[in-house]
């Protein structure tokens, strides 16, 4: 079993806005936790009263349940000047941890999940692109992704081809670059910070790093809930539940390279909290 | 000149039935955009002032404020549906028979809907009470479109669709995603896609349109 691997990660467990009326009852990895605001000052205790180290980054506050965490990632992008920080509150979806972070990083399903925002029909060709698993960082990127939008952003006027850069810093946590609309020299941060509430409930926390100074907070946030939100009944029917990390086990145009390279990354960590195993 | 304003949330089935009946007939309006969730912006102060009850949607025609969202299907019926047939007020049956499925969507609101706010957005409610009313009204509304068919019809009231028939759909449509799957409800299964086959049917978040449930997407 591969829980012990999983509880020496961070996961975000609240964002600033959800303790301002009162703590939020929540679980992680099958603990029943209880996450105490401010944000500011959050504690995170579970019901025998342990109480777990806390950190307050990207917005969100974070815990871990092991021994020895491993340190949490950074997103250096999410601090410079001008962005505006878009924590989207948490949407719950029965699906695997992982299969919600592979979803994420799979752009083929564009143009028929998100039609005319993210990708539209006949442009649903997805150009070769590169694919690494970075040894210094251990982190798993997908650069020079290219992809015509309709809408790219809720900044976006027209359609654009997009340029996307994909990374996984964490298991059950998925980064992504894209082409700015007004700013085209700088990139737009997205991300979805996964909480692995079992290994096959996930409530997942969107959160945006944008410059765009036209739209109103809950124009932005709303751009992103409909985009996820569409593909929650998606992953919600997917099968198997859990990610198969074996090559033959899935139908291979769903498993594209940068999915390939993902699962790989978790086989060779040891990652197996939401994934099929071989031969089980 | 835009015919309304619409105070709107995108994963809202309320205010989604006022986007899908405006789209039906055709009708331009305005959005603007509330904080509904993870910001709440519909129980604060200022949307409280436009609408005390503290729910969405929220319709703005010039001075005029409309807080329910049946209310406003009404407006945009009677107002803009040169063929009267959407909202047959004046009837001396079918309209008392579209105010009760007008009532009858609110029920749906409460369960369906709550069943859904619960099981996507954690809203703090009792999901299990939510969705056994959900499915108590989910078999209300297979019964009555199950002798509908026997009638030979297709509609919840009359020979043609009506507000009744948007107001009901959002959170039947929806409910899949508050696990409450369509596979017991034959009847309402024709009927969603009959919603969906409608010239300028919009969608939303949970609800595709046609050509992807063909290619046998799950709706
Ligand atoms: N009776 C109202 C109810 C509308 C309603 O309940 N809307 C939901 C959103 S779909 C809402 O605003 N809920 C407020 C809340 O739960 O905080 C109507 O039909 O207009
Ligand atoms: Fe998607």
């Amino acid at each position: 079993m591969s829980l012990e691997y999983a509880k020496n990660d961070w996961y975000a467990v609240a964002d600033i806005f959800c303790l301002r009326d009162g703590p939020r009852r929540t679980r992680l990895l099958e603990t029943d936790i209880t996450v105490t605001g401010p944000a500011e000052d959050a504690t995170v205790t579970d019901d025998q009263g342990n109480r777990y180290p806390v950190q307050l980054k990207f917005d969100h506050v974070w815990t871990t349940l092991g021994d020895s965490p491993r340190p949490l990632f950074d997103i250096p992008e999410g601090d410079e000047e001008g962005r505006r920080r878009v924590p989207c509150g948490v949407v719950r979806v029965n699906c695997s941890p992982l299969r919600a972070v592979e979803n994420f990083l799979d752009i083929a399903h564009f143009p028929f999940v998100h039609t005319d925002i993210l990708g539209s029909e006949p442009h649903t060709e997805v150009s070769p692109y590169k694919v690494a698993i970075r040894e210094e960082s251990d982190e798993v990127w997908a650069t020079q992704v290219k992809f015509f939008q309709p809408q790219a952003a809720k900044s976006a006027g027209d359609g654009i081809v997009t340029d996307y850069d994909y990374r996984v810093p964490a298991p059950t946590v998925a980064v992504l670059y894209k082409t700015c609309p007004p700013k085209p020299e700088a990139q737009d941060v997205i991300a979805i910070f996964v909480q692995p509430v079992s290994e096959t409930v996930s409530d997942v926390w969107p959160w945006m790093a944008l410059y765009d100074d036209a739209s109103t907070f809950s124009e932005m946030a709303q751009f992103q809930h409909e985009i996820f939100v569409q593909d929650r009944s998606i992953l919600e029917n997917q099968r198997p539940v859990k990610l198969p990390l074996d090559p033959k086990m899935e139908i291979p145009t769903r498993a594209d390279m940068t999915s390939v390279a993902y699962r790989r990354w978790l086989k060779k960590r040891g990652a197996f909290y939401g994934a099929l195993r071989d031969g089980a | 000149m835009t015919a309304f304003t619409l105070y709107n949330y995108v994963l809202s089935g309320n205010c989604y039935k006022i986007r899908l009946m405006a789209g039906i007939l055709d009708v331009k309006y305005d959005t603007v955009a509330v904080d509904f969730y993870p910001g709440f912006e519909h129980r604060q102060n200022h949307m409280l002032a436009l609408n005390p009850a503290g729910t969405l949607p929220v319709m703005t025609i010039g001075e005029q404020v409309l807080t329910d969202t049946q209310a406003m299907l009404a407006w945009i019926a009677l107002n803009h549906d040169p063929s009267g047939t959407w909202y047959p007020a004046a009837d001396p049956m079918l309209g008392p028979l579209v105010q009760q499925w007008l009532a009858f969507s609110g029920r749906l609101t409460n369960s369906a809907g709550l069943a859904g706010l619960h099981s996507m957005l954690n809203w703090p409610i009792d999901g299990e009470a939510a969705r056994r009313a959900a499915i108590k009204d989910l078999r209300e509304l297979e019964l009555h479109l199950t002798d509908r068919v026997f009638e030979g019809k297709t509609w919840l009231v009359g020979d043609h669709p009506t507000i009744a028939d948007i107001a009901c759909f959002p959170y039947v449509a929806l409910s899949p995603d508050a696990g409450l799957d369509h596979d017991g409800y034959p009847a309402i299964r024709n009927w969603l896609y009959a919603v969906r086959s409608l010239p300028g049917f919009v969608t939303m978040p949970g609800i595709h349109h046609l050509h992807e449930l063909r290619e046998g997407a799950d709706g």
